[in-house]
Order: C-alpha cells, then structure tokens, then sequence
C-alpha cells in the first residue's frame, strides 16, 4: 500500500522536482511542435499520461518476468502495444480529435520519457507506486504543455481554446475565448521558433524561482542557529 | 567447460521464449483491437469522405453513389499530378452532372496545395477545398475553409467567366482577392483551379459518356 507522504512525494517529484518539461528536458519533440495552443496542448498532454499510465501499470506488472538482458525491448514492445491499441481506439470513438492529434499519437511511442519513466521507475517499483509516477509525470509535462500552449496561443493570435470545436462539436466554438479582439497576431509565436523561445522563458522562469527559493532557504539559516 | 557453454545457451534460449512470449501478446493484443475497431474506423473514413466530397459538389447534383463512382486517372500537368489521381463521376437519373477532380498546385509558397475541386456538367466551379497544405501558419493559411471563406470565391466560375486575363489574384489584375503579404499562396491556388477546369473541358467527352455496362445492370441482379 502507498503512504500519502509516498504519494505526495511522488506528485512533487513529477510535478516540480522533475518536471519532464522544465527540468529533465525529455521528450521536447511533441512538446515543441503541438503547443500551438491550448486545446492541442491539452488534448496530447492527456493522451501521453493515458499512455504513460498503461505502460508503467504494465511494465511494473511484468517486472519479476523480464530478465535484465532484454528489458529495454519488452518495454519498447509494451509501450507501442498500447500506443496503437489507444491509437485505433481514438480513430475510432473521437475521430475528430484522432484528426488533431493525428502524427503525434503514434509518436507518443518514441517519446522518450515513456520509456524512461517505464524504465527508471515501474521496472522497480510497486504497480499502484508506477501508476501514480506515470500519472504525475504525464501531468508536469501536460502542465508545462498547456501553459506553452496557452503564451503561444494568446502571443500568436489573441486567442485561448481556439480549437475547442474540433474536439467537443461546431457548439463549442462559443468556449472560444477572444482575449485581445482585433488582434493582429504575432506570426513567430505560432512558428516552432516561438516554441523554442516560450520554453526558453519558462525554463528561466523555473530556475529563477528556484535559485530564489534557495537564497531564501540559505539566508534562514543562520537566524535558525 | 561444456557446462558453462551449456548453461549460456539456455540462458539464450530462456530470454528468446520470454521475448516470444511478449510479442505475441501484443500482437494478439493489436489484432483484438483492430478487429473491434475497424469497422468503425472504416465506416468514419467514409463518411468523412463523403461529407468532403458534398462539400464541393452539392448533393442536390446527383443521384448516384459517388464514393462508388471513384476512378484514377493518369498524372496530368494540367492537374498538377505526378502519380495517378483519383476523380468521381456524378450522375443525376443516369445523365452526366458533374465531376470531382483531385488536382494539386504545384507551386505553393513551401510545396504542393492538395485541392478538391467540384465542376458541375456546364463546366462551372461548384466548390473547392484544400485538402493538404504545408502553407505558413496565420499567413498563407487561409486558403483552408476552416481558417476563413476565401476559398468561396471560386463558386459559379468557369474557364471563361471570368475572361482568362483576368484569371488571377487582384494584385495580379485578376478578380480573386489576396491578403496583402501573402500572394503566392492564393496565386497558386487560382492558377491550379483554372487549369483543373481546363483539364475538365478536354476530357468532358469522356467523363459524359454512358457508364460502363456493369455499372448500369440494376443493383438487384448483382446481389447473390
């Protein structure tokens, strides 16, 4: 069983400690290119936790049968499994999300903080610990995803949600909103280079935070002792 | 010695079994699957093909099955292709009503436009939609419908309507509006049209002629 300390030690760790996008840095490919605003963001934020939810459910599972030598394999294996059954499911039953996500669902295998996580933690750990891991991880990276997401949408073209009719129907379109009406766009934010720089920013933002965090931690010290 | 051989071959053959064994259960894994969804998946390719096609040409146009009515046809500069394209006959009570034409404008501002073109018997535009595009994104994207109506504006033309001079974004002296900064994506656009139409007044004879016999025995016979 799972103590709430375990569990809020995993969810920090995910969340803030290692944030696959501002602090491990892995799986950028996805992260870069569908943050163009928030609901795509949103939409392969969710479906990559989805994913890594199953997998490390299932590589932690089938830990104590998978010998050292090819276990890198197994979970490559285990992962793509489970990336095209959600694949074809989503094909099937949201079809008009499949459209959006469309080349990013089946890339979600090559993502490598899938792996990595299937790897570092569910190899070793408890299926419920796995789980919770998994879950935390995929929502710091969905976090950071819908908050590029959201810098580049607003920066690009003024908008947030603009998409939001391709995944609940034409009736969504009135979620659509309209932050800065008559907004010309700023065409770069859209361009992957706005990718790159909004990261940037957040990156130095995160770290700006922490170092600050830190001073102050340093500078109670002595008033401690 | 031979132990020790002995003992690294069933150590390799252990892995092997163990590495089978995960690979057939996600291969069984991935046929259970795509056995439950494909039908559905099928159905929705077709429908969204179906509602693509009702998007250029009116289904008030016909009476037969268009999807059904698919043909390919050889690369054709005028078409801008260079692998065999499809298109699809509409008839309306047997007569020839109009034809959807997949043609691509070459020179786009980074690559090829995919188009859909509608042209109904007498030769005029019922719709055109881009299919795929590489265009800039909040710039030359808004040849897609999804984006704005600029695509509209070619509804009702033909080859001679208006007179081929004028044929061309109105920066050019053509009657087609273009966003200011970005030309050469509608330029494309309308020049790919123009050609498509011409494409179609050189094969109208053929697309006119009577179906082929199997395609008119009534249905009823070819049921089992």
């Amino acid at each position: 069983m799972m103590t709430m300390d375990e569990f809020r030690g995993l969810f920090h760790n995910g969340l803030i400690k290692q944030n696959t996008g501002l602090v491990q840095l892995l799986g950028l490919c996805p992260l870069l290119a569908i943050s163009n605003n928030v609901v795509n963001a949103l939409s392969l934020g969710l479906a990559t936790m989805l994913v890594m939810a199953a997998s490390s459910g299932a590589v932690s599972g089938v830990r104590h049968f998978v010998p050292n030598e090819i276990r890198i394999p197994v979970f490559v294996l285990i992962i793509a499994a489970l990336v095209t059954v959600i694949d074809l499911a989503m094909n099937a039953f949201v079809h008009p999300l499949y459209l959006v996500l469309g080349i990013f669902i089946p890339l979600i295998t090559t993502n490598c903080i899938v792996l990595a996580r299937a790897d570092a933690f569910a190899a070793k750990n408890h299926p419920l610990h796995s789980v919770v891991d998994a879950v935390a991880m995929g929502l710091g990276l969905t976090v950071v995803l819908v908050v590029l997401g959201a810098i580049r949408e607003l920066a690009g073209q003024g908008t947030l949600l603009s998409s939001i009719d391709l995944v609940f129907g034409e009736d969504a379109k009135q979620f659509v909103l309209h932050v800065l009406p008559g907004y010309e766009g700023f065409l770069l934010a859209i361009l992957p280079p706005g990718a790159f720089i909004a990261l940037g920013l957040l990156i130095a933002a995160n770290n700006w935070y922490k170092a600050r965090a830190e001073q102050r931690v340093r500078a109670a010290v002595p008033v401690a002792a | 010695m031979t132990s020790l051989i002995h003992a690294d071959l069933r150590n390799a053959l252990r892995t092997g079994v163990i590495l089978f064994v995960f690979a057939f259960v996600g291969t069984a894994m991935l046929a259970f699957t795509h056995d439950r969804t494909e039908p559905t998946i099928t159905r929705g390719q077709l429908a969204e093909k179906r509602a693509l096609l009702s998007q250029v040409l009116p289904a008030s146009l016909y009476d037969n099955d268009l999807l059904a009515s698919q043909q390919s046809v050889p690369p054709d500069d005028l078409l801008g292709t260079r692998r065999p394209s499809a298109l699809w006959l509409a008839r309306h009570g047997g007569a020839f009503s109009g034809v959807v034409l997949e043609a691509i404008a070459p020179d786009g501002y980074s690559g090829d436009i995919a188009l859909l073109i509608g042209i109904d018997a007498d030769g005029n535009v019922t719709g055109v939609r881009v299919t795929a595009h590489r265009e800039t994104p909040g710039l030359g994207d808004y040849i897609e419908r999804a984006k704005s109506a600029w695509i509209d504006q070619f509804s009702g033309k033909s080859l001679m309507n208006p007179e081929p001079k004028h044929w061309k974004v109105a920066k050019d002296g053509g009657v087609f509006d273009a966003r200011a900064g970005a030309t050469i994506t509608p330029r494309a656009v309308v020049k790919a049209v123009r050609s498509a139409l011409d494409y179609f007044a050189r094969h109208r004879a053929a697309f006119a002629a009577p179906p082929p016999a199997k395609e008119a025995t009534p249905a009823k016979e070819k049921t089992p």
